[in-house]
């Protein structure tokens, strides 16, 4: 086998990112009352308190409601950006894209104060609507960079003769593109779900008193006695993140075999 | 052709209308208002539309600033190195050693752990580093120490391995991206021509890699620089950032002019240290 000392490496570096994740599942099923060692017993406990607990369900109805709307709005808008800078030449195209992608580079609490100031100053008040203004905007560019890679692979001499055959240009998008482009629309809807999902800063900033699922956990961090429910909370996010990236996976790699290229792996 | 070439442009632009003019509302408007405001002057609880420089002043003049901007250049710049550093051979091992085939799982098992709960992951360091953390409670039950270690938490040390640790995928997928692209048979001819594989890895392979290092050292210094959840969870407030202080300003003091001006500052030295930072490395972008 080639490579020895670096796949040594490799595999340590790996449990070194895995390591914290895998403590989660540890202490959701510890029946001790501090997150410590040795460990206590098996209990199920944590994860009913957090079934039952109120506030919790409604920052988890909150977090899904802006989730998914999100992710609908910031993957509608990423299909625009990423069809005009793959198959048109316009005026002003890097500064524009430029603006599109400059959330992925600004640290996000700039982009949540400048929000709050404007949203404030024009008498909006901040509610579950707000942090899917900011969340759509944060989102976006990563939908536009899934987006541009399967409009790029996409061959323009089947949306051609689709049109020569008959088709207007419109139908044609509906019913050569689209299709073919179907799996990246889904892939980038699971990925700005998922991180609007896991997003703090800015539902910290514009939620107002609606709770959100990152930010109840973060008021909750402060009392010891609602750690193990954290972590059990924890656990089941954690695994539903996993889920949806690899459903997210599965079908990056379908429109990567549809539309014949090859496989050059990642998200990013 | 003058025509149809303009048509398309028309058409391009009305195309990238919605999302543009959804970022000109809800990013370049924001941000702006907030230069904007930097300039203005403090009322109580409202904002008096005079220009001043007089938030500039305050901001330069106070040393807490002054410390805190240092505390999170120094973070982030400390962080940057050591995930650039740790990252590299895992890249290295990525492009060169694992077969094409196994390469999409590779990347998918290190992109998955930074796309869970950051809040969590950064809690969780907590968790292993407190004082009844699992360090120290498991050292305790092997006997091997009786009081619990202090130095663990709540200082930078500890700050900046959480960092390092949530932006290692950050430093991994631009620098592999680019190793990807080097021709293999530049190596071989480097081989070839005598060198040492040593050698050949310092002339070639470095340099062409170097794009997606810059990339890498970016990605992780710029947003490290305004985090504000892991020097709240792990510093327990006792070591903030800038990020902190904006937050504190913009809402606990509500002085927005002076926040704004805090933030503006902050994000003209972390693009003035980015543009010296590409300037000096310019000779690795041009080769391409």
């Amino acid at each position: 086998m080639r490579g020895g000392g670096l796949r040594a490496y490799a595999i340590a570096y790996l449990l070194f990112l895995y390591a914290p994740i895998l403590l989660l599942p540890v202490f959701a099923f510890n029946s001790g009352t501090i997150i410590a060692f040795p460990l206590k017993g098996f209990t199920t406990e944590w994860f009913a308190q957090m079934w039952g607990n109120a506030t919790l369900r409604r920052a988890m109805l909150n977090s899904l409601t802006i989730a998914v709307s999100s992710a609908v709005f910031a993957t509608c808008l990423g299909l625009f950006a990423a069809r005009a800078s793959t198959r048109f030449a316009f005026p002003g195209k890097g500064p524009i894209m430029g603006l599109i992608m400059l959330p992925l580079v600004l640290p996000e609490i700039i982009v949540s104060i400048s929000l709050l100031v404007v949203l404030l100053g024009i008498g909006i008040p901040l509610s579950v609507f707000t942090v899917i203004l900011g969340h759509t905007l944060i989102c976006m560019p990563y939908a536009v960079a899934i987006l541009t890679t399967a409009f790029s692979s996409l061959d323009r001499s089947l949306e051609e003769a689709a049109q020569d055959l008959g088709e207007t240009k419109l139908s044609a998008f509906r019913l050569v593109i689209l299709p073919l482009v179907m799996p990246g629309i889904i892939s980038a809807m699971l990925m700005s779900f998922t991180i609007s999902l896991d997003e703090f800063i800015i539902a910290f900033f514009l939620a107002g008193n609606e709770p959100t699922l990152p930010t109840y956990i973060f008021s909750q961090l402060r009392f010891p006695k609602s750690i193990p429910m954290i972590m059990a909370l924890g656990t089941v996010l954690v695994a539903m993140s996993i889920l949806l990236l690899t459903v997210a996976e599965y079908f990056r790699r379908r429109g990567v075999a549809r539309t014949g290229q090859k496989d050059s792996g990642g998200f990013i | 052709m003058a025509s149809a070439s303009g048509s398309e442009s028309a058409q391009g632009l009305r195309i990238v209308a919605p999302p543009f003019i959804y970022a000109l509302l809800m990013l370049a408007v924001p941000l702006l208002t907030i230069v904007a405001f930097s300039f203005f002057k403090d009322g109580y609880q409202t904002i008096i539309r005079e220009f001043t420089f007089e938030n500039y002043r305050a901001v330069w003049a106070d040393p807490i600033f002054r410390t805190l901007m240092l505390r999170s250049l120094l973070v982030a710049g400390m962080v940057t190195v050591v995930t650039v550093a740790l990252a590299f051979p895992v890249a290295y091992f990525l492009s060169f050693v694992v077969r094409p085939d196994h390469k999409s799982l590779w990347l998918f098992l290190i992109t998955i752990p930074f796309w869970t709960s950051y809040l969590i992951r950064v809690f969780l360091w907590k968790v292993i580093l407190g004082h009844n953390g699992v360090i120290n409670s498991g050292l305790k039950s092997l006997g091997l120490i009786d009081q619990p270690l202090t130095f663990l938490l709540y200082n930078t040390g500890s700050i900046i391995t959480t960092l390092a640790h949530a932006y290692a995928p950050f430093a991994i997928l631009p620098i592999y991206v680019a190793l990807e692209k080097i021709d293999r048979s530049l190596l071989e001819a480097g081989r070839d021509l005598g060198e040492s594989r040593l050698m050949t890895f310092w002339r070639v392979t470095l340099p062409l890699a170097m794009p997606g290092v810059l990339a890498a050292v970016l990605i992780v210094f710029i947003p490290t620089i305004g985090d504000y959840v892991t020097p709240t969870i792990i510093g327990g407030g006792k070591i903030p950032m800038v990020a902190n202080l904006i937050q504190a300003q913009m809402l606990d003091i509500d002085n927005k002019p002076l926040g704004s001006a805090i933030a503006v500052t902050a994000m003209l030295i972390v693009t003035v240290l980015a543009l010296v930072f590409l300037f000096l490395n310019r000779r690795f972008l041009r080769m391409r």
